[in-house]
């Protein structure tokens, strides 16, 4: 098989396999819920993913601006909003907008410099999250209503959730390839290369990274809003780095470069948690060592025992 | 009698490092169309001259023209734009494109925004035969779907030409082009850029003393920072000053 | 507000900003010596902290536990460099970054396996409690006047290490230019060892003097992590005199930034909204602060190395 059919046929499979959860289950309740959560997750790496592995950005505040949407949601709820594209919208715009700052004072600097500023300004939005004592500071807070839509109910029923979070993580998925593949995108991935270069050749290249991080924040705050449907429940924890820590695991486990692979990345994560957790509390204990044995044989070691061939 | 104005017009260029001038004083002029070689032992400021020049590194002192305009403080992707395309002592490519991809990149930057988000790079057509013409120029025209980080050495310096090449550059800067090369591939190298001289004024940075002379119009000599003879080739090779300093274990 | 409050916030300032020059010192040095982002320094604290409670416990003297303390420390931060870190050198940051949120995520949940969730409490040493009378109604409590002294005084102890020793000279060569020392003969391998450990064996002895006043809990080196991580952004990476600074301007800013914001805010709002705000902007204060530095500075206040 071509390596251009494999790269189709993935998504292809994850996205069908998605599809048939509720038909397999019969609808059961527990295991739609775990694939709705593994799609949010998903559609939030898939942004990083953006800026990680076509980028080669190490962006460690990712989980602020999948936080900034979830409380574009949570705040606009307790005020009584329920129309579901409005509180879709306020959370994208909710996590471009925080990503446009961050991402202007961020990219002026490289390497080490970006991943402790970006989890910097990640631990600041966190703290901003807590101290908003009116939405329910520590504690965080929990959602009146879910959101509607002309009259009906998208988030109503695990079913129908399923099915719309579906649509958009196969929407965000595809206009990634779109971005990935366009003169846009070009100039991003050439510039995760060498930037010197992309520089010589006439790109001013942090401005294009720094649309990128926006848009990676965009699409990460439309995953959070999603999330706090979900949940019906916003808290602070929702931005903590540790959660940033795990979009950068997702991305990286799944197999950074490929979209598709930070689904796979999410699905694989979240899978593992909760199967881990079956047999201890302390499931950390062998999550942790096992990130460690990854890194040590080589990034992708595990992308490649997970899903021999799928770069 | 009225000179063209040079293309590019180095003013009493000054670098330093530290204590250590680097670049000392530097005045030099590129008329349209010549092709001039700066030539000079290692350690003589001209990977650091090259660097004022592209803007990557910011100068002390001096002025640099291109095209009459001042870019001394401009940043580097900016002179791009004014027509200044370069080449890099040490191959840079993006590894993972193919040589397609890797001239149509540097297409992409003159021809229309590169932010556009969704119509596939690879599918564009204007860029995709731009990028064709210049590879053909450089003789690169079957390897144009190689991935660039597998071509042989030569064949990587033909692609950096053709990057250079494709923007339609006024001035290029290429340091070092034969470096690496073997004797037949800087004999192509050599036909390449005689067929392009004309088309473009090219600062010629190069060890090979057969290419220099081979195809130069004029010739400029540095040596510990500072020009030390300019003129055509005959009168370079005369040069008392530059045989001893210099040229005289070479030629 | 008044001055002895102001006092008495200056001096719990400089306590905060003396825990984080003793965490971002060995940071900011692994940082420049060795290209290293090294995620589980946070964690080195905490275990300072854990042990000073399993140790002082066992023993029954502060002074004793603190001792053993610090050789488990740096015996945590050899035998982590052995056998995980030194393999990353060199490597993709992505990696390093990898391998040490593994380790944190490790070591926190080792910590509450073995200890519990539930905060360990340490008394504070007999001969250090009680309070000192600084001036007519401020009492400080010795305690932390004794800690911020044993800050400033291993800063003095590392300022001369580093610029009048030897070995000082390589690691800040190293700092600026690792292949140099190594074309110099200098065993870099040894010298990463020696940097990794001490860093760590400052960590823990962070945590272990901040065993007694703040909650010993799983965790706890993590968000002290970040604010380390400004530290040493602030003072430019590589720079033991920039983190020096860069620390106490940072506890400062924070410390007076929480206790003051809200009255600070209700001069130029009315009470309730000041209540609001004045805590999101404390807690904003430092990053900020980052940002503006990074603006005027990108490389820091102490660029380490020039080129």
């Amino acid at each position: 098989m071509s390596i251009s059919a494999r790269r189709s046929l993935l998504p292809l499979l994850l996205g069908a396999g998605f599809a048939l959860v509720p038909v397999v289950t019969g609808g059961d309740v527990y295991t739609v819920n775990l694939a709705i959560r593994i799609m949010c997750l998903a559609i939030a790496a898939i942004g990083l993913d953006l800026i990680l592995g076509y980028g080669r950005l190490v962006s460690f505040g990712h989980a602020a601006f999948f936080g900034a949407g979830a409380y574009a949601v949570g705040i606009l709820s307790t005020h009584g909003f329920t129309s579901a594209p409005l509180l879709i919208g306020a959370a994208i715009l909710a996590g471009a907008a925080l990503a446009l700052p961050i991402g202007a004072v961020s990219l002026r600097t490289r390497g080490v410099y970006f991943i402790m500023i970006t989890l910097a300004f990640g631990q600041m939005l966190f703290f901003t999250a807590t101290s908003l004592s009116a939405y329910g500071g520590d504690d965080g807070l929990s959602l009146p209503a879910r959101a509607t839509f002309l009259g009906t109910d998208p988030f109503g029923s695990p079913l129908s959730f399923h099915y719309v979070v579906l649509a958009l993580l196969a929407l965000v998925y595809l206009g990634g390839r779109a971005i990935v593949a366009s003169r846009f995108g070009r100039v991003l991935r050439a510039g995760g290369e060498d930037e010197r270069r992309v520089i010589a050749a006439g790109f001013p290249i942090t401005a294009y990274r720094l649309v990128a991080f926006v848009i990676a924040g965009g699409i990460a705050g439309l995953a959070g809003g999603l999330y706090a449907e979900f949940t019906e429940f916003v808290s602070p924890a929702y931005l903590s780095w540790q959660r940033s820590g795990e979009f950068i695991v997702m991305v990286v486990l799944g197999g950074t470069g490929s979209l598709h692979g930070a689904v796979l990345g999410a699905a694989g994560v979240v899978l593992l948690e909760e199967w881990l957790a079956e047999f201890t509390e302390h499931w950390r204990l062998i999550f942790g060592p096992l990130l460690v044995l990854a890194a040590l044989a080589g990034r992708d070691g595990l992308a490649r025992l997970l899903g021999r061939g799928t770069r | 009698m009225t000179a063209p104005r040079p293309i590019l017009q180095l003013q009493g260029l000054v670098k330093h490092y530290g204590r250590l001038r680097v670049s000392d004083d530097v005045w030099l002029d590129v008329a349209p169309g010549e092709t001039h070689a700066l030539i000079g032992p290692n350690g003589a400021g001209k990977t650091t001259l090259i660097g004022q020049i592209a803007g990557e590194i910011p100068s002390d002192s001096g002025r640099i023209l291109l095209d009459g305009a001042d870019v001394t403080v401009e940043r580097p992707h900016r002179r791009v734009h004014r027509g200044l395309a370069r080449s890099f002592q040490i191959t840079r490519l993006i590894g993972g494109f193919s040589a397609l991809e890797n001239v149509a990149l540097c297409a992409q930057a003159l021809e229309g925004s590169s932010f556009r988000f969704l119509a596939p790079a690879s599918r564009d057509a204007g860029l995709n035969a731009a990028a064709i013409a210049a590879l053909a120029e450089t003789g690169l025209a079957e390897r144009a779907d190689i991935p660039a980080g597998r071509l042989s050495h030569g064949e990587k310096r033909q692609l950096e030409l053709a990057m250079a090449l494709v923007a339609r550059p006024k001035l290029m800067v290429l340091d070092e082009p034969m470096a690496g090369l073997g004797k037949a591939e800087t004999q192509a190298m050599i036909a390449v850029l005689r067929r392009l001289a004309g088309q473009a004024a090219i600062l010629l940075v190069e060890h090979d003393m057969h290419a220099v002379f081979a195809l130069a119009d004029r010739i400029s000599v540095l040596v510990e920072g500072r020009i030390i003879a300019s003129g055509p080739p005959d009168a370079i090779r005369a040069d008392a000053a530059v045989r001893a300093a210099y040229l005289g274990e070479e030629v | 507000m008044s001055t002895t409050l102001l006092l008495i916030q200056t001096l719990n300032g400089l306590q905060l900003g003396v825990l984080l020059f003793l965490i971002a010192a060995g940071l900011t040095l692994v940082f420049g010596v060795m290209d290293f982002i090294n995620l589980a320094h946070g964690v080195q604290y905490m275990l300072g902290a854990y042990f000073l409670a399993a140790f002082a416990a066992a023993t029954g003297s502060f002074a004793l536990g603190l001792a053993l303390t610090l050789a488990a420390a740096l015996l945590c931060g050899v035998v982590l460099e052995r056998l995980v870190l030194r393999h990353l050198y060199g490597r993709d940051h992505l990696d390093q970054v990898l391998a040490t949120f593994g380790i944190i995520l490790f070591l926190n949940e080792a910590v509450r396996a073995l200890w519990g969730s539930a905060p360990l409490h340490v008394d504070i040493p007999e001969a250090l409690s009680g309070a000192v009378r600084l001036m007519p109604g401020l009492l400080y409590p010795l305690y932390r006047l004794v800690l911020i002294g044993a800050g400033l005084g291993v800063a003095l102890l590392l300022y001369v290490l580093v610029t009048h020793t030897r070995i000082g000279m390589r690691v800040r060569a190293g700092a600026s230019d690792a292949a140099m020392v190594s074309a110099l003969g200098v065993n870099v391998g040894r010298l990463f060892t020696l940097v990794f450990g001490f860093g760590a064996m400052l960590a823990g002895f962070a945590g272990a003097l901040a065993a007694p006043i703040l909650s010993v809990e799983p965790g706890m080196g993590d968000n002290i992590l970040i604010l380390a991580f400004v530290v040493v952004v602030i003072g430019g990476i590589g720079s033991v005199r920039g983190a020096f600074v860069a620390a106490l301007l940072v506890g400062l800013v924070d410390t007076l930034g929480r206790s003051f914001s809200t009255s600070l805010m209700r001069l130029v709002m009315d009470s309730s909204a000041a209540a609001q705000a004045g805590p999101a902007l404390a807690s904003m204060l430092v990053y900020v602060l980052m940002a503006l530095v990074l603006a005027v500075r990108p490389r820091g206040l102490f660029p380490a190395s020039a080129g």
